[in-house]
Parts: C-alpha cells; structure tokens; sequence
C-alpha cells in the first residue's frame, strides 16, 4: 500500500505483549488517518462505561495519510482515546517530526491497551519495539524529560513526553514533543499517564512508498514557489500566531480577565510584534513547512531563571495572557513554559486560571484556598504557584484540575454562569458574543469549545455579526472541512492563509496512494467521522443531544462592557434558533439525534441499529434530510 | 558557486532533507539526506543545517578514485560505480559531511543539485557565486 507504514502495532501495558498486523488498505481509505482511525477504533472498542483513566480505555497513536510526505506540510500526528474532561470522544493531534519518524519506522496506528504496572516508555527503532522501564523518568518535566532523552538515545529520535500533570490525572493534561510542540486538548497526557506511559521515542528510517513520486513531488514543488510571494508569507514568518492578537482585540473577540470583556487594555503588550521585539530566539518549523509559524523564545523576568520554550502563540497569548490579565509578553512566555513543563495544556489551563482568578476576585475562593497565596490578575508569581496546585492537584487545585465546569458544579454559588466551556471543554483564545457562528461551532463540536474543530470568526463578519441566519450551514462546512486536515494530518493553515486548496491538498493524497479519491470522498469521510463521534458522545452520555449542546450563559446574555463590541451578546433565542438550523441542516432531529437517513448515507447503518436500541435514534424527518448537508464557504484569512 | 548556510534563519522544516532524496534516490526519507539539520534545544535554540562545503578532502583520500570533480562543475561528485563503500571518506571528511545510511549503498554526498536551496524558504540556504573554499 502507498503512502502508508503498513502496519498496525498493539501494545498490551499489562502484559508486554506486542503484536503488529498489516494495515488494511479499505480502513485506511474509510478513514483516511489520525483522527479517523482513532474516532472508528475507540468507537468499537472501547466499552461505554470504561473509566477514561482506567484499563479499559484505549490510547492511540496514529499518523494520518499525508504525515511523512511531501506534502505541505504533512508533520501531524493524532492520539486519540475517551476523554477524562468530556467523557467523550477525544483525539488531539501535533505537529513537529515525530508523526513522519512513526510513519517511517513503518506504523499506521499504535493502540496502547490496559495499564503498564510499572512506569515505561515505549521504545520505537524501526522493527524493534519495546517496552523500557521509565521510573528514573517519573516526576520529570516534560521538556526536561525530552532534553534528558535527547541525551540517552540521541538527537534522532523524535519523542513525545507527559510532565507531572499528566502522571496525576489532570484532566487537561497535555502530551508535549520537540520543545513546545503539543498534543493540548481532550486531556489526552491524562490518559497517556494512566497507562503510566511516561515517554514515546522513535526513530524511523525507511522510505515512504509513493504512488507517483514525480508527480508529488511536482505538485508540492510549485505550490512552494507559488506560495513564496503569497502576502500572508512574510507576517507569519515573522510573527505566527501571535499576529492575530492585535486583530482579534481591534475586532472585539480576545479574551481579557475570564472573557469579562474582550478588547484587553494592555494587549500591546502581549501582542506579535512584542514577542518579535523582546523574546524570540528563533523560528521553528514543523515538518515539511515553508511557513514556520513556530517561535521559539526565552521569557527573562528579574528573580527567575531564565526559560526557553515555544510560543507563545495566539491560544496561549489569549488564554494565558488575556484571560489571566497579563500584559508583559515576557510573563505570558513565562507562563507558556511552566505550562508546557509541568504538561498543562496552556488552553484548558489558561482558562481554568483566568476562572479561577475571577472566583478569587468574587471572593468564592480566597487565600486560605491557595496555602496562603492571593490570585490576581496579570500576577505571574500568583498563576505559578496556582498551576503548580493544579498539576499536583493539591488542595483547590484538584477541584480546579477537571476543568471549569468540574470546578463550577462543585462550587456553586453561579460560577457556571461564567465558566467558558462547552461540553467540559474550557474555549479556545474568541469569545463569541459578537460571533455567533463561533459560538455555535463551541458548543456543537463532539470534543467541545475548540476553536480547531471549525474556525468561524471570519465568516460571522462575512455573513454579518448581529444575525444569526445562515450561520449553522456554515459551521457544519467548517466542522467538516477543518477536522479533515486532522485525518488528513497537513496543516490547515496552508489553506487559510496561503490558499492553498483543498482540492490541492486530495491531489497529493491522490499522487502518494495511487486512489481515484476526490475532494467529495474526503469530506464525506469527515462528515462520517463526526455522525460517529456524536454517537459515541450520546451513548457514553446520554441523550438527547439538545441537551448537551449548551452555551455559557455569559455569552448568551451578559453583554460584552468595553471595547469595539460594546453591548454585544449571542441572546439565548438567536442561539436556540442557530441550533434548530443546525440540526436541520445535519439531517439530525429537533432533538440533535443523527437519524438513521443521515447515518445510512455514510455508510453507518450499525450505528443507527445501536442508537435505535439505546432510544438515542432521531426521529424521522418528514421530508427527508438534506442532499448537501452544510454551505461551503471559505472564510478570509483576517 | 556553492551553497551558503546561515544557520540563524533554519527553521528545522527538513523540506531539504526530503528534495534531497527524492532526488537522489527517487525515495522520502529525510535519513537518507546529503544535508543534517542539527537542533540543539532547550538551549540555545539554534538550528544547523550541515551539509559539504566542496572541500576536496573525501576525493584526495579515496582510494578508487571515485570522488571527482567533473569538468568546470563546482562540486566533487561521487562515482558509485567506483566506490567500494570503505568508508575512508566519511572518516577523512574534517567536517562529519559525508554521511551514510544503512539501506544506501554508498556514503551520501552532497553534489551540489541545489534543489534543497529551490525549496528553502527561509534563507538559510542560498547559492552564492564565489570561490571555492579549497582547491585541488
Ligand atoms: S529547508 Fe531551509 S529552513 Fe528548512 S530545514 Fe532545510 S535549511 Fe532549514
């Protein structure tokens, strides 16, 4: 088979057992890779009541169809499992180079079963594959864990690592590799510590196997020099991610002190050109990418050491800065790596921080909750000592380590009303109140509030941002479109920011598999994926699905104070209408159950016979479904 | 001409390391590349590429006669029909450029295709036009 390792490894923790079979040629063209794998795996096999920190619980590792080629950029890599935040289907991907090593040392999927009785990490040389004991690992951070393991086995291994929070369960434990690249969301390092899998090292050196070598290599080849003068190219060389901070406060949606407001007085401060001017060390790129939006700084604050990581890019510079009221670039970085080093995702933990900030300034927590220290915002010694409470869970920080709804339904007191998150999911760096489709994009997506699943932003200013018509077929486009780039495994901001498109990007797969696959497959391929991965949210949940897409209700009714969206919310009736839409448009019923028409069309009749059983099946809709479900519409770069 | 690094604008993207050997060997698989890209993180956060610079020493020390420099051309080219893998040039090389790789029959050599500077993006691989830094 082209364009694929050929093979499925699986792993027992318990036993050490390891066994390895051939990847099937019609799996990997169901589904295409990374997220797909992982969604049609855990689906099957995972049993509905598994404890996503127990045996039961799978944890994957899989590189998508484009991972490893040369493709632009195709460096990511999924890892996929039942999610302790959302009790849902959860996979995360990274970039970097560890994806391509997996893919060369010849795997498609790596499924690590049960729980190793001992810490280990797994041990990858090609054809060898082992199981090393990893206690003198334990405890260590994960950047220093990599450096350590740079060391032991040599610059050419790729190697992913958990820090101490995800050895501890945090919910929103992330898995790390190359110094700053991460796997942040569904808590997937929390699994990965479950398994008391410490580390991944990898090292790969096969050749790919490339339908129409010639004819790939070409089409990447002018896409490169096409792209080169692109007018986005410079800026995100320049500044990545972070050029988006200034955008985004001008076009009221940065979040500032918990979402409070969303233009964040100081945000100069934090913003790309800051980071260009006072902390970058260097770009870094991930594999296979012309565009290298990575930076690499170093955050010098008097009386701290001085710390090298990557970033911060625009979700940590939100969440880390903004929502936890900072305004020194040199404090965000700060805040960036005791994040990345203790294995915090700097989303979820940015957010649960900015929240937990708002519930000390409410006085709902106060100094003797946090041994004695206080919690302000913008304080950088403050968010220390509180992630530090966070990832060992001591004290508050367990009640504050399953996320921001966790934290709220056990304090009370209306913390809720102010908890960012969806499903469990805390929000990505946009607070929707002046965009609604954003909002329905959070609250509908299978894993929650992140912004990857569909990137609305740019299409509310196009479809107007005081309606809600026409945003829901919209989003089901984007939840479609976006994730692709998951199971495809490239990166989607080729796409969004160098138009590069996605036509282009099935013409690579077309040349490295030999497939007559088209653009139409593929995303029928993700709508497939998201049908499934909804019904595994409700069996593991329950139904109806109404019921779980539910906004924060600062969003809907609290109107925005300051900035350029001044006055704005969602209102509870435009979001009740964008839902209705939603449904309707995904062939699902007014109750947000897929429906057994929508199911058979992709190819998914099992699923519906189960929904039927559990008395999670959609009613009919009179009338049918519709024949194309979603409105394509490529949203502008900003 | 040769190809200059400046190893402050590498980025780590291995674009190089892949046109390198689909050039080379009709192959993706960055380990077989005539170019390295070096990465020492944490600290201090530096990429370096490292790829030959055409300084002769592999062709003075090979005992078969098969590194040569071919007509006009600026780079020393390995024969591998002549080459009998010895391996005393990837231990002559002064730099550690010749490199090899377990399913490459010969040592990997760097021949100055300048592909990998077509598809860097970055600068840190440019062809200049000036002398060779040693001659024969
Ligand atoms: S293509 Fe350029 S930027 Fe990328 S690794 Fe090679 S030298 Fe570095």
């Amino acid at each position: 088979m082209y364009g694929f390792g050929g093979t499925v490894l699986r792993i027992n923790l318990e036993t050490g057992e390891i066994r390895r079979s051939p990847t099937p040629e019609s799996f990997a063209r169901e589904w295409l890779g990374a997220r797909g794998f992982v969604a049609k795996t855990i689906y099957d096999e995972v049993p509905r009541n598994a404890d996503p920190l127990g045996p039961e619980n799978l944890f994957i590792v899989a590189p998508g169809v484009l991972t490893g080629s040369f493709a632009p950029c195709g460096s990511k890599l999924g890892f996929g499992c039942v999610s302790p935040l959302t009790n849902g289907h959860a996979d995360s991907n990274m970039g970097g180079h560890l994806g391509p090593e997996i893919k060369y040392a010849g795997y498609d999927m790596i499924v690590l079963e049960r729980i190793s009785p001992k810490p280990v990490y797994l041990f990858i040389d090609d054809d060898a594959v082992e199981l090393r004991p990893a206690e003198q690992y334990w405890g260590m951070g994960s950047l220093d864990l990599e450096a350590r393991m740079k060391k032991d086995l040599g610059e050419d291994f790729q190697i992913a690592t958990i820090g101490p929070a995800g050895e501890n369960g945090v919910g929103f434990a992330c898995i790390t590799h190359d110094f700053g690249r991460q796997a942040g969301r569904c808590g997937v390092g929390a699994v990965m510590g479950s398994k008391r899998l410490k580390a991944i090292a990898v090292r790969g050196t096969k050749s790919l196997a490339v339908h129409d070598l010639p004819g790939l290599t070409k089409h990447t080849y002018d896409i490169i020099q096409r792209t080169k003068p692109h007018p986005n190219m410079e800026p995100w060389q320049k500044y990545g991610t972070a050029l988006f901070v200034s955008w985004a406060n001008e076009h009221g949606c940065f979040p500032s002190r918990n979402f409070q407001t969303t233009y964040h007085e100081g945000w100069e401060g934090i913003s790309g050109e800051k980071l260009a001017e006072e902390v970058l060390v260097t770009h870094k790129a991930c594999f296979g990418c012309w565009m290298n939006c990575g930076k690499y700084s170093r955050a010098r604050i008097p009386g701290k050491p001085d710390t090298y990581l990557e970033g911060p890019e625009y979700e940590t510079i939100a969440l880390c800065g903004g929502s936890c009221g900072m305004t020194d670039i040199h404090h965000v970085a700060y805040a960036n790596y005791l994040c990345d080093n203790l294995g915090l995702d700097t989303m979820s933990g940015g957010n649960v921080t900015g929240f937990a900030m708002e519930c000390y300034e409410r006085g709902i927590i106060t100094k003797d909750d946090l041994e004695g220290h206080e919690l302000r915002w913008g304080n950088i010694d403050d968010f220390e000592h509180f992630v530090g409470m966070i990832a060992a869970r001591r004290g508050i920080g367990e009640l504050f380590s399953h996320g921001t709804r966790a934290a709220a339904q056990k304090l009370g007191r209306g913390t809720i009303e102010f908890a960012e998150q969806a499903k469990g999911m805390e929000f990505s760096g946009y607070d929707t109140r002046w965009y609604s489709a954003q909002l329905l994009s959070y609250c509908t997506a299978d894993i929650g509030a992140h912004h990857n699943r569909s990137w609305a932003i740019t299409a509310d200013i196009e479809l107007g941002q005081d309606t809600p018509v026409g945003k829901a077929p919209v989003v089901i486009y984007l939840q479609h479109i976006r994730p692709l780039f998951d199971t495809w495994c490239c990166c989607r901001l080729f796409w969004g920011e160098l138009d590069v498109t996605p036509e282009e990007h099935v013409d690579a797969v077309r040349h490295l598999t030999g497939w007559d696959i088209t653009i139409e497959e593929c995303m029928l391929t993700s709508e497939r994926i998201w049908n499934l991965t909804r019904a595994h949210y409700l069996e593991r949940n329950g139904g109806p699905g109404r019921k779980h897409d539910v906004a924060p209700l600062r969003q809907l009714e609290e109107r925005i104070p300051t900035g350029p969206a001044e006055g704005r919310k969602v209102g509870t009736e435009n979001f009740e209408y964008m839902l209705n839409d939603y449904y309707a448009n995904r062939g699902w019923d007014a109750e947000g159950n897929p429906t057994r028409e929508v199911l058979e069309t992709l190819g998914l009749p099992r699923i519906a016979d189960r929904l039927e059983k559990l008395g999670l099946l959609g009613k009919p809709i009179p009338g049918g479904i519709p024949k194309v479900r979603g409105q394509k519409l490529k949203p502008k770069a900003m | 001409m040769r190809i200059k690094v400046d190893t402050s604008r590498c980025t780590g993207c291995k674009l190089c390391q892949q046109i390198c050997t689909i050039e080379h060997y009709g192959e993706i698989n960055p380990k077989k590349a005539a170019i390295r890209i070096g990465a020492e993180f944490p600290e201090p956060g530096v990429f370096t590429p490292r790829l030959c610079v055409q300084c002769g020493a592999c062709a003075r020390a090979c005992p078969e006669g098969a590194i040569e420099r071919t007509g006009s051309a600026d780079a020393f080219v390995l024969d591998t029909s002549k080459c009998t893998n010895c391996g005393v040039c990837v231990e002559t090389c002064p730099i550690g450029v010749m490199y090899t790789h377990a399913a490459a029959p010969t040592p990997v050599k760097c021949d100055l295709c300048l592909k990998c500077t077509e598809v860097c993006n970055t600068g840190a691989l440019t062809v200049v036009d000036s002398p060779r830094p040693t001659s024969r």
